[in-house]
């Protein structure tokens, strides 16, 4: 740990357990506090934009700027929590959450044709042309039951995604 | 509707794959008809992206490992005070006294044979290596550096050069005090004695730069009468357990590469410059103030570019030598992603994957 202002004592480390939910575990915790000392370079207690950017292996994911906006400026606690869903034990409902909040990005609980379009721009760049992108997913919109105008909720992505299931786990590197 | 438009941007020669070294375990290819759920499946994306969020390769290059502190209980940690006293009181001002020595020394000696010896270029060129090798061994001398060399000498031939992974400014210094080597460093003040060994300058927030330098590198390369080159082809520090790529430069020069491979024993001290934490003077005055500064210097056989070989590839080999040797795990990033943001090639190369995936399903009925 770089700063020696802020040592994360055990009133702490529950604290924050219970704010993820018991998502993680207490060496989790710990580890994941030396991360985010690592990273918030001037110990302000949040990590800003240019710091998550300066990680190149993030940088240059497709998705970043959107999980940016979900993780920039979070205190630990807050981004422990938004970590969770990368854990082991999250409930599929957990995971999904996280999925359909990068689709959401007005947040107002429904995800039209063109956030789906938007996500799909991301993904694949300029590797196929708007055109393209907006055929394929009517097409597959239409083979799954719903229509171009409709906007799909939280439970039509449970129902969607939900066979086989989801893996997105992240490990923890615990010392 | 299969036709996947090309990008207009070129593929990426310049470097290897990345995709060789990133942990892909969570992509599997997909197979079969394409659902709405494979476009809607975003996880494998999010997980690389969170993945990177806990810990990623290129920040462990970079992160001090100072030594275990030991001095945590009763009798131990009068032990240690009386080590603080010591090495403070005792040994830094005795270190002082041996550099600044060193230094009368080596000013005294150099500028009247610098100046005096204007006509005799030759016999003024060795005495002034003789000199510098001197003030570098006061140097090492003054960390207390235990050294040791293995393998055969560097020696004076035309069409060499040689290559080391880089730590610290120290480096040079423990390498030069054995042979004196032309160096090519980053502009800073206050290493003007450095040219009389023909030193190349280069300026890292320059672009043109690197066609000038290119071209100073091979003269200097071909003429027979300058010091053998040094080179420290990563362009940063790095903390001495990762290597980060090489920069192809010095592999492209035509001659012979001699790798050399160094590695510092942390027991006493950690080496490794964190030019993001501390300045030089702090860095040099922490060494100062230790023990002793350990390390192993390796002399490795001269490779050559192999028939067919690219020069990105004869990099890749030599470091992949000189990591063996110092124990050192490779990662694929440029040190230079230290000073700025990756390129956007590497998310192109991703998306065209995908993209092609899904156009490829898609034609699978």
């Amino acid at each position: 740990m770089g700063s020696a202002s802020s040592v994360l004592t055990q009133y702490d480390i529950e604290e924050v357990e219970e704010h993820c939910d018991h998502l993680f575990t207490q060496q989790e915790i710990v580890s994941l506090y030396e991360r985010f000392c690592q990273l918030d370079k001037n110990a302000k207690g949040f990590i800003s934009a240019d710091e998550f950017l300066s990680v190149p292996e993030f940088a240059l994911n497709p998705l970043s700027h959107r999980l940016l906006k979900m993780v920039d400026g979070l205190n630990f606690k807050d981004f422990v929590a938004f970590l969770s869903a990368f854990s082991s034990k999250p409930t599929l409902p957990q995971k999904i959450e996280i999925i359909f909040k990068v689709y959401d990005t007005d947040c107002n609980g429904k995800v039209t044709f063109s956030d789906l379009i938007e996500v799909l721009h991301d993904l694949t760049g300029s590797f196929m042309s708007d055109k393209q992108r907006e055929e394929v997913l009517s097409q597959l919109l239409h083979e799954a039951g719903y229509t171009k105008e409709s906007s799909l909720l939280f439970n039509d992505f449970v129902k969607i995604l939900d066979s086989p299931g989801l893996k997105m786990e992240v490990e923890v590197p615990v010392d | 509707m299969g036709k996947l438009n090309t990008s207009s941007s070129e593929l990426d020669f310049d470097r290897p794959n990345i995709e060789d070294y990133l942990p892909s375990g969570s992509i599997q290819e997909p197979h079969g008809k394409l659902r709405l759920r494979d476009l809607l499946d975003i996880s494998p994306t999010l997980t690389e992206a969170a993945g990177a969020i806990v810990d990623d390769s290129f920040t462990r290059c970079f992160k001090s490992n100072p030594p275990e502190p030991w001095n945590w209980n009763i009798y131990l940690f009068p032990l240690w005070c009386l080590g603080v006293v010591v090495r403070y009181g005792l040994l830094f001002p005795l270190r002082v006294i041996v550099l600044t020595i060193g230094w009368i020394i080596f000013l005294s000696c150099y500028f009247p044979v610098h100046f005096l010896l204007k006509g005799h270029d030759k016999l003024r060129k060795r005495l002034e290596r003789g000199l510098v090798e001197l003030i570098c061994s006061f140097f090492v001398a003054s960390w207390t550096g235990v050294v040791k060399y293995h393998g055969p000498r560097p020696c004076m031939r035309p069409k060499q050069v040689f290559v080391a992974n880089h730590t610290s400014m120290i480096d040079f210094i423990v390498l030069e005090q054995m042979t004196a080597f032309a160096v090519i460093m980053q502009k800073h003040p206050g290493a003007l004695f450095l040219e009389s060994l023909g030193c190349i300058w280069f300026n890292r927030s320059e672009s043109k730069d690197r066609e000038i330098v290119a071209k100073k590198l091979r003269e200097h390369v071909h003429g027979a009468d300058n010091n053998p080159l040094l080179i420290f082809p990563e362009g940063t520090c790095v903390n001495n357990h990762y290597t980060v790529m090489f920069k192809k430069g010095a592999f492209e020069l035509g001659c012979t590469v001699c790798p050399i491979a160094i590695k510092y024993n942390k027991i006493f001290v950690d080496a490794f410059w964190n030019s993001r934490k501390q300045s030089f003077t702090t860095h040099l005055l922490q060494l100062m103030t230790s023990w002793a500064v350990v390390c192993d210097v390796w002399y490795l056989e001269p490779q050559n570019l192999k028939p067919g070989e690219t020069p990105i590839e004869f990099a890749e080999r030599v470091r992949d030598i000189i990591s063996v040797r110092a124990g050192l795990r490779k990662v694929p990033w440029d040190g230079y992603l230290k000073y700025s943001r990756p390129s956007p090639k590497h998310r192109e190369r991703k998306q065209q994957s995908f993209a092609e995936s899904i156009l490829r399903r898609l034609e699978e009925k």
